[in-house]
């Protein structure tokens, strides 16, 4: 017996969703970065899941995950270079904090 | 795989060389010799900028991965021109203390960015597209923290990263949701497959919202005016120019080609997106004391304008934008210019700092001028000529509501505009910035921007020479 389509995109639309409403209130910029993570996870279970049920005869959306795995993992690295060079400069990673910058 | 398609992508291969190049002179070459880098750097984006002058006929590679477009290939001349501009700029701030010795990331990580945009212009496929759109936006992040040790700047590269990761992903689903509804990810084949389905208006909106925040539309524009003053000054200036305009295009490329059939949708949809971006920007425009931000927030409508020649949808239409933002990028280019040098000389970067600035700095103040006045679009200058050109694009199309809301703000954008005109000109100051030379690289860049603006407008030859080459996508 096979899963249907439909369980994994429900899945993959509640991931993307937690996502957006973890980006908006999450006050430590690492837990921002988990939440863009769980949206970019989302896209790459929408890419394979179509690709497998709706389009097994080509490739495209495989590839667009892998892709997307690898461009999510180099952002990755440059976010938390970047909250390093934040922790140095005012130890610690509280979005509260950064708010030198006001209109 | 066939190596001879590498050879169609000349500029493309170009670039790659300018940056390998780069590379290995600031990895082997001696400390003595780097301090030539600037001037390298200068002049092989220079050769590369003159090698690509004449527009590429249209090209396909790789399958339609790449597909370059004559259009295509004139916005990236536009692109490299920019670009040359900022280095030119941007020696003042590298080579102080604490900068110099990363002085060669700042040139080879702005190429890459460039080459990033390169390949979304020319992209095929949603595939290049989204791997174009990455390599432009994740090196940025790291331009704008580039000054390590201030606060602000860091703060600026976190805000820039998280935002348009978020909303690179935001346009990723969309993208899944357009692969799943029409089995392809090519330009050429997507058309086809769309139908107006509900799921696929989800899917545009959730692309559209992504370049959005790119190009800084209004409901997505909070990251501009903080990352734009946080960034260093060079910075912001490749942002606020190189960045919007690949992006301007890219979304008019897109539009046009792959959601053609929505067309109906997403003209509505634009339709209140350019009321809100250039009517909430200049409001928001008149209470910056900082000239940075003052600049970001005065950049957010000018996006507003620049989708104003999106909408119209025609040749005409894409002219003039591509116009629009040569012009802009001049006149964007010699204000950040000035902005750069004075803060580099005297620290000073609010409109009131700038009381006396005639006085004691004439040419500086001239400059300044102008690039304000073609900015709100003051007739002899290029900046209305080219509101004149998307303006009648928009209105021959009948957005008559649009563009008279559009020249509505003009006038309310001159007022801020004429500010810091005022500031220069007629406040009087007890501690005026003291006069200074600035040096010659500043002073040629600012010398053929200022040119640009009188002479862009004037010599019709360019803008026919542009629209020669409009409708080829």
């Amino acid at each position: 017996m096979e899963l249907h389509m439909e369980y994994y995109l429900v899945i993959s639309t509640i991931m993307l969703f937690a996502g957006i409403y973890g980006f908006i209130t999450r006050r430590n910029l690492l837990a921002v970065l988990i939440s863009i993570e769980l949206i970019l996870n989302s896209v790459d279970i929408n890419f394979a899941v179509f690709n497998r049920y709706l389009f097994p005869e080509q490739m495209e959306g495989f590839f667009f995950t892998l892709f997307a795995i690898g461009v999510s993992a180099c952002e990755t690295a440059v976010a938390i270079a970047i909250i390093i060079n934040i922790y140095r400069n005012i130890r610690n990673i509280q979005v509260k904090n950064l708010s030198e910058m006001k209109h | 795989m066939v190596y001879a398609n590498f050879l169609l992508m000349k500029e493309e291969v170009s670039l790659v060389a300018v940056i390998v190049i780069l590379l290995v002179y600031d990895i082997f070459g001696s400390q003595k010799s780097l301090k030539y880098f600037q001037p390298i750097a200068c002049v092989l984006v220079g050769i590369h900028t003159l090698l690509n002058l004449s527009p590429n006929i249209e090209i396909t590679a790789f399958g339609g991965m790449y597909h370059n477009v004559p259009m295509g290939s004139v916005m990236k001349t536009i692109l490299n021109i920019g670009t040359l501009l900022v280095f030119m700029q941007a020696n003042n701030w590298l080579a102080s203390e604490r900068t110099i010795i990363r002085r060669g990331e700042f040139y080879m990580i702005t190429l890459a960015t460039l080459l990033g945009m390169y390949f979304m212009i020319s992209a095929g496929n949603f595939l290049m597209f989204f791997i174009g759109l990455e390599t432009a936006s994740i090196p940025m992040a790291t331009l704008a923290a580039f000054d390590k040790y201030k606060q602000k700047s860091a703060e600026a590269g976190a805000k820039y990263i998280l935002t348009a990761v978020f909303a690179s992903g935001l346009s990723l689903y969309g993208i899944s949701l357009i692969y799943g509804t029409t089995g392809t990810l090519y330009f050429e084949d997507i058309p086809a497959g769309i139908t107006g389905s509900p799921i696929q208006l989800m899917a545009f909106v959730f692309f559209f919202v992504g370049l959005g925040f790119k190009l800084s539309l209004v409901p997505f524009h909070q990251w501009t005016p903080d990352v734009y003053e946080g960034a260093p000054t060079s910075v912001t200036a490749y942002l606020s120019v190189i960045s919007k305009g690949s992006a301007a295009f890219v979304l008019m490329a897109i539009l046009y080609k792959v959601f053609a059939p929505l067309v109906y949708e997403w003209q509505s949809i634009l339709y209140w997106v350019i009321i809100a971006t250039i009517t909430l920007a200049n409001l928001f425009a008149l209470r910056q004391q900082n000239l940075k931000r003052f600049f970001a927030y005065s950049s957010i409508s000018q996006a507003g304008y620049i989708m104003l020649g999106v909408i119209s949808g025609t040749a005409m239409g894409m002219t003039g934008l591509v116009y629009y933002v040569l012009v802009y990028m001049l006149s964007n280019l010699a204000a950040f210019g000035v902005i750069a040098i004075v803060e580099h000389r005297s620290g000073k970067i609010t409109i009131d700092d700038y009381n006396g600035l005639y006085c004691t700095n004439p040419r500086l103040s001239f400059v300044m001028m102008i690039t304000l006045f073609s900015l709100a679009g003051i007739p002899p200058f290029a900046g209305f000529f080219s509101k004149f050109f998307i303006f009648a694009a928009a209105a021959q199309q009948g957005y008559y509501v649009l563009v008279f809301i559009a020249l509505v703000n003009t006038i309310v954008s001159l007022y801020y505009y004429l500010r810091v005109v005022k500031a220069m000109f007629i406040n009087k100051s007890e501690i005026p910035i003291e006069s200074f030379r600035s040096d010659g690289y500043t002073r040629i860049s600012l010398l053929a921007c200022s040119a640009g603006i009188l002479g862009v407008g004037v010599l019709s030859i360019v803008y026919e020479s542009i629209g020669t080459f409009s409708f080829g996508m």
